[in-house]
């Protein structure tokens, strides 16, 4: 449960799919126009998909769903790619090694 | 109470254009076909002069040429006896923000706080958001940065979330959205509801801050190496970089050959929601590259300031696994660690210093910042997540969002020229549509655009009209 001045995240619908621009491909044209912002909760309290507003970082005012009450970033270096590990030997056999052509 | 249509913003959108760029783009128009570009260009009334003094303020600009030799060596290595030019690179992404964009959103802030602006908007999934926040953050005014971001899916291209956190970080409030072109629509909804500045990419005051790089680069690299640089090679989406960089370049009398590259996504659609997670660069494409250089008004305001056709020696194309590949030879040959799509003008220069002599010298004019998201290990992670196979081979054989072939050997890396005849004919082909007869002012305007002459202008006119 998120309480008044959380920082959290919300979601609204921008554009439903008919009110989209016609001169898109049709698999975006199907799906709706989607927002997520993040501010602190106006609310007193309130749960993951309650309609809520926030005051955002630049002082706006905006209401949508809340789906997040502890926005954080888990974007990370990913899995082992071994491949570049081959091709950070391969340039440097090539230029400090024996020299393969 | 305002409409808050899609139709009814749209159709406001020159006014609120003009209130939040502070600039009457009618006053350069001809009625016709052409536009006075470079009165357009003189009425931000800052010199370059100027520029580099503001940009100075911000700590911007002085960045280092670092000459890669062991990259050169590698050049060398795969080319015949005599050729492989050296191999220079300016490190940008030594400014603050990590990118040559803060050079960019300088003149745009420093302009907005003079006007009495409280804050600053900018759309971009790319190193502008981060750069546009980071002035902000200096100048105290504040700052909303516009992302297309996320599939319907919900699932976020790793690049472009970092991005979001960078800006964050900053002091900016994102506003994310799913793909589709209309984020255009919620800019304009932003712009009219806080009466902030519009630093779009293509205003003058976002080119004419790139023109502090070509001419720091042509000035320094006389004095660090004490010759011409003969190639200058650009990455190009909006082709904002390219025609900064030439246009400063110019200024400082250098007469490199100018050569825009492009990693080739040709195949996948920019605004499909499907294969939106299916690209593993999201700037530095041929997605913009191409219909920006043909049809550079295209973007958010009514001229745009990047037109790339006017500078362009050569276009070149390289595929996604020849960029990742020269990233980590880069980390590996010359312990720099450095953004992939930066590089995407590094893959083509490896290749173009092949076609030189070993006494020339070939200039790649920016680097960016990399980490968490935006490095060429969590790119090729989450590409492989996606379904992308990875593999060795021959990366001419590569096809986007199927598959990132990495070169069995550096020798296969390629830089394959785009018909820049061609390029140019579909420039005018887009602008002479919908005007019966071109003035003589139209064909100069055409040609210069076009960087050609008359008789060019009016002989692919004539095979319009066949």
């Amino acid at each position: 449960m998120a309480k008044k001045h959380d920082y959290v995240q919300i979601h609204r619908i921008v554009l439903e799919p008919d009110a989209r621009a016609t001169t898109i491909p049709d698999d975006t044209r199907s799906v709706p126009l989607e927002m997520w912002v993040k501010g602190y909760l106006n609310d007193e309290t309130a749960n993951i998909g309650d309609e809520v507003s926030v005051i955002t970082r630049t002082g706006r005012q905006v209401s949508g769903k809340l789906v997040d009450d502890a926005s954080h970033y888990t974007h990370s270096f990913g899995n082992l790619v071994p491949e570049l590990l081959q091709v950070g030997d391969q340039v440097r056999s090539i230029v400090f090694g024996e020299g393969e052509k | 109470m305002k409409d808050l249509s899609y139709q009814a913003v749209m159709q406001r959108k020159n006014e609120i254009m003009k209130k939040s760029v502070g600039m009457d783009y009618d006053m350069f128009e001809s009625g016709s076909i052409a536009f006075d570009y470079e009165a357009m260009m003189k009425d931000t009334g800052y010199t370059l002069e100027d520029i580099i003094r503001i940009q100075k303020g911000f700590s911007i600009g002085d960045t280092r040429i670092i000459e890669l030799k062991n990259i050169t060596e590698l050049a060398r290595k795969c080319a015949k006896p005599g050729k492989g030019a050296r191999i220079f690179l300016k490190d940008e992404a030594s400014n603050p923000s990590g990118s040559f964009k803060v050079r960019r959103a300088a003149t745009s802030v420093y302009h907005a706080k003079k006007l009495g602006y409280k804050g600053v908007i900018t759309a971009t999934s790319g190193n502008y958001g981060a750069a546009v926040a980071s002035v902000c953050a200096m100048a105290g005014l504040k700052c909303i940065v516009v992302q297309e971001c996320f599939d319907s899916e919900g699932k976020g291209q790793p690049e472009i979330v970092e991005k979001a956190r960078k800006c964050e970080a900053l002091g900016a409030e994102v506003v994310q959205l799913s793909v589709g072109p209309e984020l255009f629509y919620s800019v304009l909804l932003l712009l009219e509801e806080t009466g902030y500045f519009n630093a779009s990419l293509y205003t003058p005051f976002g080119i004419a801050g790139v023109e502090s790089l070509g001419y720091e680069l042509a000035q320094q690299f006389r004095k660090d190496y004490n010759c011409e640089p003969d190639v200058v090679v650009c990455s190009n989406a909006g082709g904002g970089n390219l025609t900064g960089t030439a246009r400063g370049l110019k200024q400082a009398n250098c007469k490199a050959q100018v050569v825009a590259a492009s990693v080739n996504l040709k195949g996948l659609h920019m605004a499909s929601d499907g294969q939106f997670n299916k690209k593993s660069f999201t700037t530095s494409h041929t997605g913009f590259g191409m219909p920006f250089a043909t049809n550079p008004d295209r973007s958010d305001v009514p001229r745009s300031a990047a037109r790339p056709l006017r500078y362009m020696d050569r276009y070149v194309t390289v595929n996604q696994g020849e960029v990742f590949y020269i990233t980590e030879a880069l980390a590996s040959l010359e312990g720099l660690e450095k953004g992939p799509a930066g590089n995407t003008a590094l893959a083509a220069a490896f290749y173009l210093a092949q076609e030189m002599d070993e006494n020339q010298t070939i200039v790649v004019q920016e680097t960016e910042y990399t980490g968490a998201g935006k490095h060429i290990n969590p790119q090729l992670s989450f590409a492989r997540d996606n379904g992308i196979e990875i593999f060795f081979g021959n990366p001419q054989d590569e096809v986007a969002g199927k598959n990132i072939i990495l070169p069995q050997h550096p020798s296969m890396i390629k830089a394959v020229d785009y018909n820049m005849e061609q390029l140019r004919k579909s420039y005018i082909k887009n602008k002479v549509a919908g005007f019966n007869k071109p003035t003589a002012e139209d064909i100069k305007f055409l040609s210069e655009e076009t960087k050609t002459n008359c008789d060019f202008v009016l002989r692919a006119i004539e095979e319009l009209n066949k």
